[in-house]
């Protein structure tokens, strides 16, 4: 019963998340338009895009390992949607509660990005290859700042008695910043930043989108990527969206309406779902929208320097705050 | 016996060179490029370390085109060799017949060219800042200065009825007055012009993520710019005080200020990589308002024309003989234009063209020397390269195209000479001496 329950529960997460996904695609590409001075493509633009795509020849090169080519876009596709299930909505606890914590909802959002860069490497193209490895190296240098700021929080809650500290649904019910002092404040406040800095590097944004760049390798990982496999690409990259701007909800600010305003039940559940989707938004606004409106992209060195030097340390800083935190206050 | 280099045997003694490279091709259809050439770059990691450009793919015949027209139609197929440059190439050509068919032009009609072909370099200028800003990705930069670009191409429009290809200059003149009624909104977009240089200073040269993208990338020494006689804003951008306008000034230059500028003159130490070429032509929009200005102020009453007919002009230039060249100073350099009229004949006999791209092909190879991947859009625009005006000669041969190297052109040209020199000893030489 209680299976059943989860596969509904399941279906409703991903067919909602595909709709909201769409829906932000879209008002990033219109707000990015409108930042720019542009009249941007209608809201329903990404749903258009992947149907012709979805409509067109898949293509695989002569030069590409086929059956790698072709495993690539839906290993990205089902690892993104998975993710998805591991995600807090709102109050809820994620679909797959239980069946897995914030250290897998981090290698589940790895593997899109390796699969990405599998494809490139699969597919014989000098452009792609490039993209490959562009993609492979910006990896490395975001991935340890992404993970100190997830296991700072869950090794501070740890230290609060409070868990599983690793669950995310423990993570989104208990926010930190209320149960620590002013330096694990500071300290929070430096992940946060870290956090969000990682965030348009993991969804390969600019000025972050070195793996793609148009201009310089012809979109790079994707240049030989055509027709389904391109659209699966797509999607995933509006899923992972998604899972990115939830993550950093739920790590930072998994606050809800419905407690303080004192509703209870089905219209508290509905209120503090809408609000995620608010917040997820100002997320994807902030951190996307607005970033990769404002500056040039930058070389993979650049990139690499970026983020292990400055994030890096920030992160590290954060950490350490916590830590000092914990002295001080005395767990 | 003729020897072709196969692009094989090249690939191969290069991967020789270099054994831990690939070769990475760009273009001739590639993003990054608005025309076709092809860069072969040899890549080790993100480093370039060789390249091979072949430029031949915008071929389009239009000296001998211009050689089975009369003069007339000459100057509008000039008109249309460059659609950025439209107003350079007719600046040239109609210097050359001028100076080959003897005819003065009116003081006025010297003040007009000068005004038309400085909103080119404005409007021309502010394109290439649009299509950097992309280069680099940066597409918000893109949309803001293709937006302000807009009024210099209304005030045009307004001056000539076109946006571009403006089919201002005709020999002896030019074929529309700018009346004073035109002034207060020629003046006002210029104002306009001027409230934004803060904003580019602000955008281009103060923004961060263009300083990283810019400084220190493609990098041209003046000793090469000189040597491998680089031109336009390429040149003054490694420190080269070279300008047409200032060197042999025509039209009404010489009455005018003008002064070849390089970062210098914003008091920034020359290093000649892109980021000085961003600031050498965000100063050249500065001197073309200057240079409006003051033509405004200073230009003559009376005609715009030495032959008010069209007809009268024609059955002149048909009686002219001689050769002429004319340079105009084009946004993107210095533009040549040679012809040799011979009486009786409509159509010029010869009829060379060399655009500001030539020159700056060259320059490329140290540019691009060392540089990364992620380099190449932006250090291959930022000599605002035009491909199709370079393109010149394309020599196909039984379907395939092939590479004339330096020994055998010289093989060529002395076989020429030859040719030429004894045909000079067998009859009297129709030219003017020399």
């Amino acid at each position: 019963m209680s299976g059943l329950n989860a596969l509904w529960q399941a279906i409703l997460v991903l067919v909602g998340g595909g709709v909201v996904g769409f829906l932000y695609k879209g008002l990033d590409r219109k707000l990015a338009a409108r930042l720019q001075g542009r009249i941007g493509p209608p809201l329903r633009q990404p749903v258009l895009d992947v149907i012709k795509l979805l409509l067109k020849e898949n293509i695989v090169p002569r030069t590409a390992i086929p059956w790698l080519f072709q495993a690539a876009p839906f290993l990205a596709f089902i690892t993104a949607v998975t993710a998805l299930l591991y995600l807090p909505i709102g109050s809820l606890a994620p679909v797959l509660h239980g069946y897995g914590d914030l250290v897998l909802l981090l290698y589940l959002l790895a593997i899109p990005a390796l699969a990405m860069a599998m494809g490139g490497f699969a597919s014989g193209s000098p452009y792609a290859v490039v993209g490959a490895q562009r993609e492979i190296v910006m990896m490395m240098s975001y991935e340890f700042p992404l993970a100190i700021a997830a296991v700072g929080i869950a090794w501070r809650l740890a230290t609060l008695g409070i868990g599983p500290s690793f669950s995310l649904a423990t993570i989104a019910a208990n926010p930190l910043w209320g149960l620590v002092g002013p330096l694990g404040w500071i300290g929070l406040l430096f992940l946060f930043v870290a956090l969000l800095a990682v965030t348009p590097a993991e969804l390969s944004k600019i000025p972050f989108d070195i793996p793609e760049a148009e201009t310089e390798i012809a979109g790079g990982l994707f240049v030989e990527y055509s027709g389904v496999n391109l659209a699966l690409f797509y999607l995933a990259d509006v899923i992972k969206t998604l899972v990115i701007a939830g993550l950093v909800v739920a790590l930072f600010i998994p606050y809800g309406l419905a407690v303080p305003l004192g509703i209870t039940g089905v219209g508290g559940q509905v209120l503090d779902i809408l609000f995620f989707l608010v917040k997820l938004f100002g997320v994807v606004f902030f951190a996307v929208t607005v970033v990769r409106v404002a500056f040039a992209r930058l070389k993979v060195d650049q990139v690499v320097r970026l983020y292990l030097l400055p994030t890096t340390l920030l992160a590290l800083a954060g950490l350490l705050l916590l830590v000092l935190d914990k002295v001080v206050m005395g767990g | 016996m003729r020897e072709k280099v196969k692009p094989e045997e090249k690939t191969e003694e290069l991967t020789k060179a270099c054994p831990t490279c690939f070769e990475v091709p760009i273009g001739p259809i590639h993003p990054a490029l608005k025309e076709g050439i092809r860069f072969t770059f040899w890549i080790e990691g993100e480093r370039i370390r060789k390249v091979d450009i072949r430029p031949g793919f915008m071929h389009r015949g239009i000296e001998f085109m211009g050689t089975k027209r009369n003069l007339i139609q000459v100057l509008y197929l000039a008109e249309r060799i460059c659609g950025i440059c439209s107003i350079s190439h007719p600046l040239a050509i109609v210097q050359a017949v001028e100076q080959a068919a003897g005819i003065e032009v009116p003081p006025r009609a010297q003040y007009i060219r000068v005004i038309i072909g400085e909103l080119e370099r404005i409007h021309s200028h502010l394109l290439w800042a649009g299509v950097a800003a992309h280069e680099l990705g940066f597409d918000t930069l893109l949309h803001y200065v293709w937006k302000v670009r807009e009024p210099v191409l209304d005030i045009l429009e307004d001056l000539t009825g076109n946006r571009i290809d403006y089919a201002i200059p005709i020999y002896g003149g030019v074929r529309r007055d700018v009346p004073p009624e035109k002034y207060p909104k020629l003046k006002d977009a210029l104002r306009y012009y001027r409230s934004l240089v803060d904003d580019f200073v602000n955008f281009f040269l103060r923004d961060p993520s263009i300083e990283a993208r810019t400084r220190g990338v493609g990098v041209l020494t003046s000793e090469e710019a000189d040597s491998l006689c680089a031109v336009g804003p390429t040149a003054r951008a490694s420190g080269l005080r070279k300008d047409v306008r200032q060197d042999w000034p025509y039209f009404a230059y010489p009455d005018l200020e003008v002064k070849a500028l390089t970062p210098e003159d914003m008091g920034l130490e020359v290093r000649g990589d892109v980021y000085d070429r961003i600031v050498v032509r965000l100063l050249e929009v500065v001197q073309s308002i200057e240079l409006i200005e003051q033509c405004l102020e200073e230009m003559p009453e009376g005609e715009i024309t030495a032959f008010p007919k069209v007809a009268a002009l024609l059955a002149h230039l048909k009686k002219a003989e001689g050769e002429g060249v004319g340079r105009h100073e084009a946004p993107r350099g210095e533009v040549i234009h040679y012809i040799r009229l011979e009486a009786g004949e409509e159509a010029p006999a010869v009829w060379k063209v060399k655009a500001p791209t030539y020159s700056n092909l060259m320059p490329w190879y140290p540019m691009f020397r060392d540089q990364e991947i992620a380099d190449i859009p932006i250090v291959a625009a930022s000599i605002d390269p035009c491909i199709c005006c370079m393109e010149r000669v394309q020599i196909v041969c039984d379907g395939k195209a092939e590479t004339l190297l330096k020994d055998e052109l010289l093989r060529l040209s002395w076989a020429k000479t030859e040719r030429v020199a004894s045909r000079v000893t067998r009859q009297v030489s129709p030219g003017r001496g020399g």
